[in-house]
């Protein structure tokens, strides 16, 4: 049967880091922990990270929500492990263009799953749940820098 | 007189949204509003429009006269025994935070109890917290029955001497529980405290006498009874609203203000600082037309037969989780199992169907739900079976679409 346009916004692979989330967990006592929620909805999310010179040696999370919110959370995990800490902010960026609608520029990002993502801009009551992770992302790496 | 009849008073109602005709179950979040109130608004602006209780124009007049009698019209609708004890605040949350900050705050102190419970509103909950750290008095909750109902035992149990004040909701806007006021009221009393109801869920659904409950403070929004937004209903009675303090402070409220003290007018205005919601009372007014005119009988029925029939459809659906008591009102919070409730309400809202999904300002109850949201369907007058059927075609579609991808 059809869904409407349900499939922009429950892409296949969407559902499947719903499914199958990435990196769902905890890191040593010694990483950096950011809990963040969205208090309009309840959705909530946990993230540890592992930075070192300027490096995210190591990202998990763990959360309860919404498959759109945990789906971005497992993508964007995957996405900053390993990268420099400034290429992670970039991403959070494209990440937040992106759900404005804007085409911004993506030459030396790799992006992976995370353009999957880029139905939600058309459903606006959802774009929180996509951009939570990536909040606390950002949040995370301040909290480094401080 | 039957459903499709009201539908036509609501203009919104007749419209598609995301290609299917608008079916709209949030009623306990808003209310539609009728032609009747959108005219009355209207009207008052394009006819009457003119500040109130001052100067002596003839339109003026008018403006005056429209506000107070929708003050008057407010007391008798609510059983009311005298006009001055009708205070219009912004709105239910505006109304206890005035009873919070005017009353409690000046005759609360350390040592005293509040008590409230676990079912409350974010608006009947947060205020207390803030006057018990003000003042040093204990926030203490009646513990809830398994089922989501206050029991009188529990109530006899938690009420002291201490409780100085009982804060409840007369309707969960999660629970759909009717909360026995009168009976707690008497208990509350008996011990010397004060209880402020929130109506907020309740006026809209059912006849409110707060001379029968004999509380001592009623709180309620128009926006959820068919009336405009911005305009809500303090009931106080007179003996306590004359002890507490006003809050707010300028135009209208004053009796002579001389350069460095001045006094207050009479009740009700004291508390209504500042040029009036006066478009916002004629609306409230009209709503209560309105719902008077289709008569509470009749609204309580039909509201009861498609709870009803929607808790029979949604049992039959299966892999539902509906939380809250047997006995309920107007609406119903649920879980698909497996699906998170944005997503619910995602799939919903493409079939054009408006549900609420989230913890409805009330997170201490989704702790005791154990959940961190749900999904709730509330039906109003204008709601027919066909929107039920339209409900539950789009959560076989969401246990479809989801059960799919698992």
């Amino acid at each position: 049967m059809s869904f409407n346009n349900l499939d922009t916004l429950y892409r296949q692979v969407i559902m499947d880091h719903y499914k199958n989330p990435r990196n769902k967990g905890t890191l040593a006592d010694d990483a950096i922990t950011l809990e963040m929620n969205n208090p309009t909805c309840g959705d909530r999310i946990q993230l540890h990270f592992i930075i070192e010179d300027d490096t995210v040696i190591d990202a998990k999370f763990e959360g309860e929500g919404c498959s759109i919110s945990l789906a971005s959370a497992s993508m964007m995990t995957q996405a900053v492990k390993g990268k420099q800490v400034n290429e992670a902010l970039e991403m959070a960026q494209y990440f937040s263009q992106m759900m404005l609608g804007q085409e911004p520029e993506t030459d030396d990002l790799e992006l992976g799953d995370i353009q999957a993502l880029q139905g939600v801009q058309k459903f606006p009551a959802r774009i929180k749940c996509a951009t939570l992770a990536w909040k606390a992302m950002e949040k995370a790496i301040d909290k480094k820098n401080e | 007189m039957c459903a499709r009849d009201i539908r036509r008073d609501f203009p919104i109602l007749d419209q598609e949204v995301n290609g299917y005709p608008f079916v709209y179950l949030d009623s306990a979040a808003t209310s539609q509003k009728p032609s009747q109130v959108i005219e009355a608004v209207s009207d008052y602006y394009r006819q009457d429009n003119s500040n109130v209780h001052r100067g002596v124009h003839t339109v003026g007049t008018r403006a005056t006269e429209a506000y107070e009698g929708a003050r008057e019209s407010v007391r008798s609708f609510i059983g009311a025994s005298k006009t001055e004890e009708i205070i219009f605040t912004r709105g239910t949350t505006e109304a206890i935070n005035l009873v919070a900050r005017g009353y409690a705050d000046k005759h609360i102190q350390a040592g005293d109890e509040i008590l409230i419970t676990q079912m409350e509103h974010h608006s009947n909950l947060i205020p207390w917290q803030q006057v018990a750290k003000r003042t040093g008095a204990t926030l203490s909750y009646i513990p809830m029955e398994p089922d989501g109902t206050i029991s009188l035992e529990q109530v006899r149990q938690s009420v002291t001497r201490q409780t100085k004040l009982v804060a409840i909701t007369h309707l969960s806007n999660v629970l759909g529980t009717i909360n026995p006021i009168a009976d707690i009221t008497k208990i509350v009393h008996a011990h010397g405290g004060v209880v402020l109801v929130d109506g907020a869920q309740a006026v809209p659904h059912m006849t409110v006498n707060v001379t029968a409950l004999d509380c001592d403070f009623y709180a309620f929004s128009g926006h959820k009874m068919c009336g405009p937004t911005g305009i809500g209903v303090l009931y106080g009675k007179r003996e306590l609203l004359e002890v507490m303090e006003p809050v707010q402070f300028g135009g209208e409220m004053i009796d002579f203000v001389e350069l460095y003290d001045s006094t207050w007018k009479e009740l009700p205005w004291r508390f209504e600082a500042g040029t009036p919601i006066i478009a916002g009372a004629v609306g409230l007014k009209a709503a209560i037309d309105y719902l008077t005119e289709v008569g509470y009988d009749y609204i309580e029925a039909h509201v009861a037969m498609l709870t009803d029939y929607a808790m029979k459809q949604l049992r039959a659906l299966g892999g539902i989780t509906i939380y809250g008591p047997e006995h309920r009102s107007g609406l119903i919070t649920f879980n698909l199992d497996d699906v998170h409730p944005h997503d619910t309400a995602t799939v919903l809202d493409s079939y054009g169907i408006a549900v609420r999904a989230g913890h409805h300002c009330a997170q201490p109850l989704m702790k005791w739900l154990e959940v961190t949201a749900t999904a709730r369907a509330s039906f109003y007058l204008y709601n027919t079976t066909e929107d039920v059927d339209r409900l539950v075609e789009g959560l076989k579609n969401a246990k479809e679409f989801f059960g799919d991808v698992f």
